[in-house]
C-alpha cells in the first residue's frame, strides 16, 4: 500500500446562498504527480481551488492532508499547510513592485522595518531559477508584460517552499513561448516531488504534462482518466457530458467567475 | 516617490560614459555630462512608465513662486516664506491623514469635523472646565482617534464605501461639535498656552533652524550608505557613491537655504518642526514597514490583499484612525493659529483644501500611489496661491478658480499616469 495522498478530498460540498456549486467531491493529489482538473465552463474548478486554499471554505467533507483530517478557513491555513495557489487572475497587487509582491503578508523584517535588501537577494535568486528574463524588480507589476505577470505569481507562491501547488488556468493569457516555459517549469516541480493541481482548457497541455485527470461537471465528479491510457475523446466526452455518470440536473452558472 | 531610490539606482547603474571629442577637461566634463545624460535617462524612463513622482508639483510650486516673485518682490521675503511654513501646517497634518486613506483607495469626508471637534472638545475642557492643558490636549487628539476608528470599524464590516460612511461622519461630527461649545458660540484660548504656543512660539536661537537641516541630510546620507553598503556586500545593484552624494548635496542645499531664511525672519517654527518630525515618521512607517506594505497593497487590490491573508479589517480600521487622529491634531494646531474655537471651526474649505492638498503633490486617487511628502508638496502650492493672492491683491474669486484649475491639473496627471503604466504593461 502506498503512502496517504498528499491532499485529499472526500465528499466536499460547496453551496452560495441556495445554488450547490460543489457536491460531494472526491480528490486526491500524490507527491510527484500532475492531476489536471478538467470540465465545462461553470463545472465548478475555481471554486474547487478556492475551496482548497481556502478563499472561500467548503461546508460540508474531509479534507485530508498526508491521512490525517485537516480544518482550512482561510488563506493563511492553506499557506501553512503547505499549499500554494497561482489563482486564474494572478491576485497580485499592480502598484507594488515584485519584490513586494512576492513577500505581500510575509516581508522579512529586521530590527522591525522591512528588509528590503534580503528581500531583493532573494526575489533575485528565485526568478534567476525560474525563468530567462528576469523582470525589472523594481518596476510596479502593473508595468510587465502578461508572461512577466505569470511568473512573478508562480515565484510568489513557490516562495515558501510549498508541498502542492494549485495552478487555475496558467497558460490561458501567455503566447507560445511562455507557454512552455511554464509548463517546464510545472514538470520541474513535479520532478522535485511537488504535487501539483492543474486547470486548463487546453487538451494539449493536459495530455503533454498531466498523469491523472479528474472531471468535474455541474458541480460533481464525472470520471478520473490515467491521462496515458485514456483517449483524447474519451476524456471530451466526460467533460461535455456526452459519458454522464450523474443524473441530469439544472445548469447552473458558477459564482465568482 | 515610492519606487525613486531603487529605479534612480538603475539608472544610474545603467548610464553609459560618453565623453564628447572635442573635450579639453575630459575628466570633470565627462562626469558632468555623465550626470546629465543619467538625469535624463532616469527621467525619460519614469516618463513612459508613468511614473512621475513629485516632479509636476516641484515644477507647479516653482512656476507659482517665480510668478507671484515677479509681481510683488516681498513674496519670496523671509517673512512671507517664514508665515507660509506655519500656514500650511494645520492644513497638511489633515492631508497627511489623507494621504493614508487616499492610499487604499478610499476617501475620508469627516476630517472637517473630526478637527473641528477636537478643538471644542480641547476648549471646552481646558478654558470652561479647567481640565490641565496636557491632558485636555491628549483628550482632544483622542477624540479624534475613536471618531476615525469607529468609521474605519464600520467601512471594513459593512462594506460600504468609506466616503459615504464619512459623510454620515461629517454631519454626526459637526453636530457633536456644536453639541459641545453649547450656546458660548466661540471659546477664546489662552494666549500663552501650550495651544496657542503650537503656531506662535519659534526656536530663536540660529543654530535650531540649521540643526535641523543637518540632522535631517545627514540622516538621508547615512540611510543611503548603509544601504549601499549592504547591497555591495551582498553584490546586488546599487546607487554609485556619486549619486547618493549629489542627492544628499541638494536635499542639503534646499535645507539650509530654508533655515538659512527661517532665521532672517523669527528663527525656525515650533509648527513646522512638528510638521517635517509627523511627515517623516509617518513616510517611513508607510515605506519601510510591514503595517504600510498592507496600506499600499490594500489600494492596489484589495482582493489580492485578501488571498495574501492580509488583515484586511485590521489596515482599514487603523488607516482611519491615523486619518482621524490627524485631523484632530491638525485641528488643534489651526484652533492655535487663531487662537479661539469658534462654531465654524472645521467647515468651509478646510475639507476640500485638504483633498486637495494630497491629490495635488502627487498622491492617487485610484489608490495605492503616493506619500506623506506630497502633503507638504501640495500645501505648499496651495498657500502659496493664497498667501500671493494676498500679496497682490487679487480677489478671492481668482483664487478659487486658480487653485480649482491646478487641482484639475493635478487629477489630469494622476489619471494619465495610471494610463500610462498600464499601457507600458501591455506593451
Amino acid at each position: 500500500m502506498a503512502s496517504p495522498p498528499l491532499l485529499a478530498l472526500r465528499g466536499v460540498c460547496k453551496r452560495f446562498g441556495v445554488v450547490e456549486v460543489l457536491t460531494d467531491i472526491e480528490l486526491e493529489i500524490r507527491a510527484g504527480q500532475v492531476v489536471a482538473l478538467l470540465g465545462d465552463n461553470g463545472a465548478g474548478k475555481s471554486t474547487l481551488v478556492k475551496v482548497i486554499s481556502g478563499v472561500t471554505p467548503a461546508e460540508k467533507g474531509i479534507i485530508e492532508w498526508e491521512g490525517r483530517p485537516v480544518q482550512i478557513r482561510r488563506p493563511h491555513d492553506a499557506r501553512n499547510l503547505g499549499i500554494a495557489t497561482v489563482y486564474q487572475d494572478l491576485a497580485l497587487c499592480g502598484n507594488l513592485d515584485v519584490v513586494g509582491n512576492l513577500f505581500l503578508g510575509r516581508e522579512i523584517r529586521r530590527f522591525g522595518f522591512l528588509d528590503e535588501v534580503e528581500m531583493e537577494r532573494r526575489t533575485s535568486q528565485l526568478l534567476e531559477r525560474l525563468t530567462r528574463g528576469v523582470p525589472d524588480l523594481r518596476a510596479p507589476v502593473v508595468s510587465l508584460s502578461s508572461g512577466q505577470r505569470q511568473t512573478v505569481a508562480i515565484a510568489r507562491s513557490l516562495l515558501g517552499d510549498p508541498r502542492v501547488l494549485l495552478l487555475d488556468e496558467p497558460t490561458a493569457a501567455l503566447g507560445f513561448e511562455q507557454t512552455s516555459e511554464v509548463l517546464d517549469l510545472v514538470d520541474q516541480l513535479r520532478d522535485h516531488g511537488m504535487g501539483v493541481l492543474l486547470i486548463s482548457h487546453n487538451m494539449g497541455d493536459v495530455k503533454a504534462l498531466a498523469d491523472r485527470a479528474a472531471v468535474l461537471r455541474l458541480g460533481r465528479n464525472n470520471g478520473f482518466f490515467d491521462v496515458n491510457t485514456a483517449s483524447q475523446e474519451q476524456i471530451i466526452a466526460s467533460i461535455t457530458g456526452a459519458t454522464e455518470n450523474v443524473p441530469r440536473r439544472m445548469a447552473h452558472r458558477e459564482a465568482g467567475w | 516617490m515610492v519606487k525613486g531610490t531603487h529605479s534612480e539606482a538603475d539608472g544610474t547603474r545603467a548610464a553609459p560614459s560618453a565623453p564628447t571629442a572635442d573635450d579639453r577637461r575630459p575628466g570633470r566634463r565627462a562626469a558632468l555630462a555623465q550626470v546629465i545624460e543619467t538625469g535624463v535617462a532616469v527621467l525619460r524612463r519614469k516618463l513612459s512608465a508613468g511614473e512621475l513622482g513629485s516632479l509636476p508639483v516641484v515644477l507647479v510650486l516653482a512656476a507659482v513662486w517665480i510668478t507671484f516673485q515677479s509681481l510683488n518682490d516681498s513674496f519670496l521675503s523671509p517673512r512671507n516664506l517664514s508665515n507660509l511654513s506655519v500656514d500650511i501646517v494645520g492644513t497638511g497634518l489633515i492631508a497627511v491623514g489623507i494621504v493614508f486613506v487616499l492610499l487604499i483607495g478610499e476617501l475620508d469626508l469627516s476630517v472637517g469635523s473630526v478637527s473641528g471637534l477636537a478643538a471644542a472638545v480641547f476648549a471646552v475642557l481646558n478654558v470652561n472646565n479647567g481640565v490641565p492643558e496636557w491632558l485636555a490636549l491628549i483628550l482632544a487628539v483622542l477624540t479624534g482617534t475613536v471618531a476615525g476608528t469607529v468609521q474605519g470599524y464600520s467601512v471594513a464590516k459593512t462594506r460600504v464605501p468609506a466616503f459615504v460612511v464619512t459623510l454620515a461622519g461629517l454631519l454626526t461630527f459637526n453636530g457633536l461639535m456644536l453639541y459641545i461649545l453649547g450656546t458660548s458660540g466661540t471659546v477664546n484660548l489662552d494666549e500663552d498656552g501650550l495651544v496657542a504656543q503650537l503656531t506662535s512660539y519659534y526656536f530663536t536661537n540660529d543654530a535650531a533652524a540649521y540643526a535641523l537641516a543637518a540632522v535631517g541630510t545627514g540622516l538621508v546620507f547615512l540611510v543611503s550608505q548603509q544601504d549601499r553598503r549592504r547591497r555591495m556586500a551582498v553584490g546586488m545593484p546599487h546607487r554609485t557613491f556619486r549619486g547618493i552624494v549629489v542627492r544628499t548635496a541638494v536635499l542639503a542645499a534646499v535645507a539650509f537655504t530654508a533655515a538659512y531664511l527661517l532665521n532672517r525672519f523669527q528663527g525656525l517654527p515650533l509648527a513646522l518642526l512638528v510638521f517635517l518630525v509627523m511627515v517623516a515618521g509617518l513616510d517611513i512607517v508607510l515605506r519601510r514597514t510591514h503595517y504600510g506594505r498592507q496600506v499600499y497593497a490594500l489600494g492596489g487590490s484589495i482582493e489580492a490583499a485578501r488571498r495574501a491573508s492580509l488583515n484586511v479589517t485590521g489596515v482599514q480600521t487603523a488607516v482611519l484612525a491615523v486619518s482621524g487622529t490627524m485631523a484632530a491634531i491638525g485641528g488643534l494646531f489651526l484652533a492655535s493659529r487663531i487662537t479661539s474655537v469658534s462654531q465654524g471651526a472645521g467647515s468651509g474649505l478646510l475639507l476640500l483644501n485638504a483633498i486637495a492638498a494630497a491629490v495635488i503633490g502627487g498622491t492617487s486617487l485610484f489608490g495605492g500611489r503616493g506619500t506623506t511628502w506630497s502633503a507638504v508638496l501640495g500645501m505648499l502650492v496651495i498657500q502659496s496661491i493664497a498667501s500671493g493672492m494676498v500679496i497682490t491683491d487679487t480677489p478671492t474669486a481668482v483664487q478659487f478658480m486658480i487653485t480649482g484649475g491646478v487641482l484639475f491639473a493635478a487629477v489630469v496627471i494622476d489619471a494619465l499616469a495610471r494610463r500610462t503604466q498600464e499601457a507600458h504593461g501591455r506593451a
